[in-house]
């Protein structure tokens, strides 16, 4: 299964989502299918796109938001798992593509590589909905009804570790930022 | 406990009064009182993390949301927290408010807290961080204020760090 064919088929369900991505290949790819002013790439601080999503959907409750992790990301900060399923907000979804592989920094194996069960890491960490799946039909199905469902979810996404070539997009991050915020407080005038 | 009550309700009334609505923190000891605090008021949304750089994406998704938000931490948090307020707040502007209890200087008894007091300010000072102190009740709502203030025009962490002065009765 290729993350890019993930993305590619939930992507129509994006378009009211608030999604926060991790850096690299997730984000280039997420992009390359077409950027949308909800859409907030976090291209660096590894580990806090997942604490980003948490602070977004505690603030936003009516709002559903969605956080595309990586092995690599979680794998450094496994304590949000805790903190995530100790508010265990009802509209976040916590999608982990993992790779078993640090893909955008050379490629080196993750602990995933070696036996690391992150479903087993984020079910005993009391997130209350965690399924794996390794088939991009079993994955759409998960995050349609995560997303119709009331429950933090984290699905892993057991995933080729292949990437686009390079990651560098035409989108500041500032910019990116700024946009992000903007599209947000839209929402809240409507 | 000796952790003075009275400079902790000044410290949280001033928070909520810059409308600070979220606060992310880590238990220590000089920290207790604001923590019962922001737990105990239904306006206010206490997240207790597990390590303190997380707390730099909370605050992120918050200042996104709209919401204003603060962090709790000891000056040993703070060093936990240095890749996320870089490659985080500083990378993409990211307004922090961050109240950092200032361990490990004059009058420290604990000898674990000896090496965070040494290098705090170092740091701040190295990473560009305005920084000032809560030293003084009476100065305590007016520097909130314009740290917050100062957070939200630069779009910057600033911090002010808890003094032993305040926060310790003896």
């Amino acid at each position: 299964m290729l993350r890019l064919d993930c993305l590619r088929v939930i992507y129509p369900e994006m378009q009211n989502c608030l999604v926060v991505t991790i850096m690299g290949a997730t984000a280039a790819e997420l992009h390359s299918l077409g950027h949308r002013q909800n859409f907030f790439y976090l291209q660096h601080a590894m580990g806090l796109a997942s604490s980003t999503g948490l602070g977004l959907s505690l603030c936003l409750p009516d709002q559903k938001v969605v956080v595309f992790d990586g092995d690599g990301s979680l794998l450094m900060n496994l304590g949000s798992l805790s903190t995530m399923a100790r508010y265990r907000p009802k509209n976040l979804l916590h999608v982990v593509f993992d790779n078993e592989s640090l893909l955008s920094v050379g490629g080196f194996p993750t602990a995933t590589s070696t036996g690391t069960d992150l479903e087993g890491i984020a079910r005993a960490a009391g997130i209350p909905a965690v399924l794996s799946v390794r088939a991009v039909d079993d994955f759409r199905t998960a995050v349609k009804s995560a997303l119709e469902g009331t429950q933090l979810t984290t699905i892993i996404a057991k995933v080729e570790a292949k990437g686009p070539a390079g990651y560098i997009t035409d989108l500041s991050l500032v910019e990116n930022r700024f946009q992000f915020r903007r599209y947000i407080q839209s929402l809240k005038r409507e | 406990m000796p952790v003075s009550l009275t400079s902790s309700k000044a410290i949280f009334n001033a928070l909520k009064q810059c409308d600070i609505r979220l606060l992310s923190a880590l238990p220590e000891t000089w920290l207790v009182h604001l923590i019962r605090m922001a737990d105990d008021d239904p306006e206010m949304t206490l997240v207790r993390l597990a390590k303190e750089e997380e707390g730099v994406g909370i605050s992120a998704g918050a200042h996104f949301a709209g919401v204003k938000s603060g962090m709790l931490m000891q000056n040993h948090g703070f060093l936990a927290s240095i890749n996320g307020i870089v490659s985080f707040a500083h990378l993409y502007k990211i307004p922090l408010l961050m109240l950092i209890s200032y361990r490990g200087t004059f009058g420290e008894r604990d000898p674990w807290q000896t090496q965070g007091g040494n290098v705090t300010e170092a740091l701040l000072r190295g990473m560009g961080i305005p920084y000032s102190f809560l030293d003084e009740i009476e100065t305590v709502e007016k520097r909130i204020r314009q740290a917050q203030t100062l957070a939200e025009s630069s779009l910057q962490p600033v911090a002010l760090l808890l003094t032993r002065d305040l926060m310790w009765e003896e």
